[in-house]
């Protein structure tokens, strides 16, 4: 299959708000639901839906993110025409790298041209889900729309923050204001927009000759009469995550298994880099409830409501309850965790207690040991 | 193409007959072990771990899923420029061709493929043993001692010794005698079937056994003591690891189980001898509050709602509610159905197990084995399945 789309995964101006998890990677690579990065959902949407080439645009802190992308392989966008394209700032000036999107997107015009992609396709990779990008197309073409966007009915956005809408009775878009804004609306924008390649060029050069470089509050937001922007509703699972808070609990939404199979299977599967870890382990008398456990781990104490990333090791006598364990942590010997995330590489050493709130869960730094 | 130190050639053509329906489809390198790999997985890693970058994969039997499988060699490191792995089908020539008739017979028919990289050394592996071992320890030793032959033993149960090449070691590790599966072994002393050629003795003699029209063209049963007749130095090396032959369902069955145990001989969480596999995309397994489980291995992508315990599940298993896995190894993508019971057997990929299905006996010490695939609606207990 091969896609009249063309990929951007665009991570300007992405939200900082994860604390100490975004503190020196970006929100993109923020590792989640056990073995993958925010990233790989955005990225493997595309890739099933047959988008054979996909630019990152990114900004700053983009060492895990090509540590993570590499060429692109594990998502099978290793070819010789198309595939993987990251793209970090092109700028004279440091302080121009903190600008727009629209103006990376100008700096990076040749991405656009050189492509032979009628349309073009701009997500984020903070929006989870799993979503059919083909569909999408077919239903723009239908309307006669300039813009779609991917919207989704969601009252609930467990302290994530969206962009929100407003569409009339055919779905076209008539209101669309920022998460802070005063409109009441449960639809949000899934900040996804298909258009032709042209248009978007078209609106980088006229927003950027006005002084304006943002791709949606300035160039989209201000033409919601001048153009025709349609929504597409996406049913399946959304997680919004630009906060610790959303990221938390929308980690513990992944312990549903009716979310775990439409998120993780439908309509195909979510790719990642991967890694030659064992099967997990578990040892006599280990016990484990409602969890959802990686490659790689060993289990001989107790995890309940829990999310171990990929060698995590849990030692005998240690209870692990409503936390999220990221890769190679050690909960030693009689510890007992309540309500943490520990980044990578956390060790807690033997007998130790940590206890956070479903509110505000104890966050650890990378490397730590306590 | 640059010079080579050593090749290997990796015969992985084994029909694997006597591991019954798993090896129906199947060339018994292919089939599964341990959760997530495959039996050839181990070799390769090997190899990888070893700095070998040139195979040769002598594939014969239903090669198409290990072929699939293997691709470019991309997962154990393989896909190289100059080298890498190549697969070795048996192919015709102007003269007609033929099957590979043993394994010496497979070797000479792609002298070719190692001519091109004009090694000092050939490795000769298989691909149906389970173990870790660093190759280059092995020809350094071969080196050390200016041997012309060098092959790995191990000391096997006296029971198991007639499935092996037997040999008789002097104190120095020169072999003294080699016999391929004695009726009645007078050694326990076991041939791992991994030699070290020096490449130009073994061209020699491949030619030599090739002309020899009463030869099986086996390197156990005519090459070897063919050398040792000849007084060409053969030297012993000594393998202390863990290492398996996993060619019976018995031994499958085991080598499996043996993964189990709190340090397991053959530890797959090391990471500095990590073994590669083609790794399946799937999220991590999930354990519903009903699971569990306890002394077992279980990979991303399955569902654990019932017990599962002393066994190894696959990727993307599911478990159903009250089902209890005791003891066995469940294939990729198995259904294990609610209240389902199984008891020491061997699932194959993709079967599903109806709901209150009991699949072997609590009282029964052999292995109950289900193809791949199969449906099983009614109590299935195989009482004593073929074995050799």
């Amino acid at each position: 299959m091969n896609s009249n789309i063309l990929g951007v995964i665009n991570l300007i101006h992405e939200s900082d708000e994860l604390e100490s998890l975004t503190a020196s990677r970006c929100l993109a690579t923020v590792p989640f639901g056990a073995r993958f990065r925010l990233i790989d959902f955005t990225l493997s949407s595309m890739v099933n839906s047959g988008i054979t080439k996909v630019g990152v645009f990114a900004q700053t802190k983009y060492r895990s993110l090509i540590d993570h992308l590499g060429s692109g392989k594990h998502w099978d966008l290793q070819h010789r025409q198309s595939g993987l394209f990251i793209m970090p700032p092109v700028t004279d000036d440091v302080n121009e790298v903190r600008r727009g999107d629209l103006y990376h997107f100008y700096q990076h015009r040749d991405y656009f041209t050189r492509s032979t992609q009628e349309y073009v396709l701009i997500a984020r990779s903070h929006m989870i889900c799993n979503i059919d990008f083909d569909a999408m197309l077919s239903s723009h073409k239908a309307s006669g729309a300039d813009i779609t966007v991917v919207t989704k009915e969601q009252p609930e956005l467990f302290g994530g923050k969206a962009r929100k809408l407003q569409i009339d009775e055919r779905g076209r878009v008539t209101a669309m204001q920022d998460h802070y804004g005063r409109l009441e609306s449960d639809l949000i924008s899934m900040e996804m927009y298909l258009m032709r390649k042209e248009l978007l060029l078209e609106l980088v050069d006229t927003s950027l000759a006005q002084g304006q470089d943002h791709l949606v509050r300035h160039a989209i937001m201000s033409r919601v009469n001048q153009l025709h922007i349609q929504s597409y509703a996406y049913e399946g699972y959304l997680g919004v995550i630009n906060t610790l808070n959303s990221y938390y609990k929308n980690s513990m939404q992944l312990l549903r298994p009716e979310v775990w199979k439409s998120l993780f299977f439908e309509p195909g599967p979510i790719y990642t880099k991967v890694k030659d870890e064992p099967p997990a382990r578990y040892a006599e008398g280990a016990k484990t409830s409602n969890s959802l456990v990686a490659n790689g781990c060993i289990i001989e104490g107790t995890v309940i409501n829990s999310i171990l990333f990929r060698g995590v090791h849990v030692h005998k006598g240690a209870v692990v309850r409503n936390s999220i364990i990221m890769q190679n942590g050690i909960i030693g010997e009689h510890s007992f965790v309540d309500h943490v995330i520990l980044d990578k590489d956390v060790t807690v050493e033997r007998g130790r207690e940590l206890r956070g709130a479903e509110v505000s869960p104890f966050l650890a730094v990378k490397r730590k040991v306590i | 193409m640059g010079r080579k130190r050593m090749v290997a050639m990796l015969l992985a053509g084994g029909e694997g007959k006597r591991l019954g329906v798993l090896t129906k489809d199947l060339a018994k390198p292919a089939v599964h072990f341990g959760g997530k790999y495959r039996i050839i997985d181990f070799t390769l890693s090997n190899c990888a771990h070893s700095g070998i970058d040139t195979i040769g994969v002598l594939t014969q039997y239903q090669p198409l899923v290990l072929n699939t499988y293997l691709g470019i060699g991309s997962p154990w490191g393989l896909d190289r420029r100059d080298g890498g792995m190549a697969i070795l089908p048996p192919y015709v020539k102007q003269k007609g061709g033929m099957w590979y008739k043993g394994t010496a017979n497979a070797i000479y028919q792609n002298m070719g493929f190692i001519d091109r990289y004009d090694p000092d050394y050939v490795l000769v592996i298989s691909g149906d043993h389970i173990y870790k071992m660093d190759y280059e320890l092995m020809l350094q030793e071969h080196e050390e001692r200016g041997a012309d032959v060098t092959i790995a033993c191990i000391e096997v149960g006296w029971k198991e010794a007639s499935r092996f090449g037997i040999m008789h070691v002097d104190d120095d590790g020169a072999i003294t005698s080699f016999e391929e599966k004695p009726k009645v072994p007078t050694s326990n002393l076991a041939s791992m079937g991994i030699y070290i050629f020096s490449w130009p003795v073994l061209q020699q003699y491949l030619v030599r056994d090739e002309a020899n029209r009463l030869s099986g063209n086996d390197f156990g049963k005519d090459v070897i003591p063919a050398m040792l007749q000849d007084g060409v130095k053969l030297q012993s090396y000594t393998f202390n690891g863990y290492w398996k032959d996993v060619g019976t369902l018995e031994s499958l069955w085991e080598a499996n189980m043996d993964l189990l145990s709190e340090n397991p001989a053959l530890d797959l969480n090391d990471r500095d001898w990590r073994i590669y596999s083609v790794n399946p995309n799937r999220p991590a397994h999930y354990s519903a509050a009903t699971a569990d489980i306890a002394d077992s291995l279980i990979t991303e992508g399955c569902i654990v709602e019932g017990l599962v315990h002393r066994s190894v599940l696959f990727y993307g298993v599911q478990s159903g509610i009250d089902s209890q896995v005791r003891e066995s190894i469940i294939m990729p993508n198995v259904k294990i159905g609610k209240g389902a019971r199984i008891y020491r057997a061997i699932i194959g990929e993709g079967a599903i197990i109806g709901d209150g299905v009991v699949v072997g006996s609590p009282d029964n010490s052999s292995v109950t084995v289900i193809g791949s695939d199969e449906l099983v609606t009614s109590n299935h207990s195989l009482q004593g399945v073929e074995q050799p």
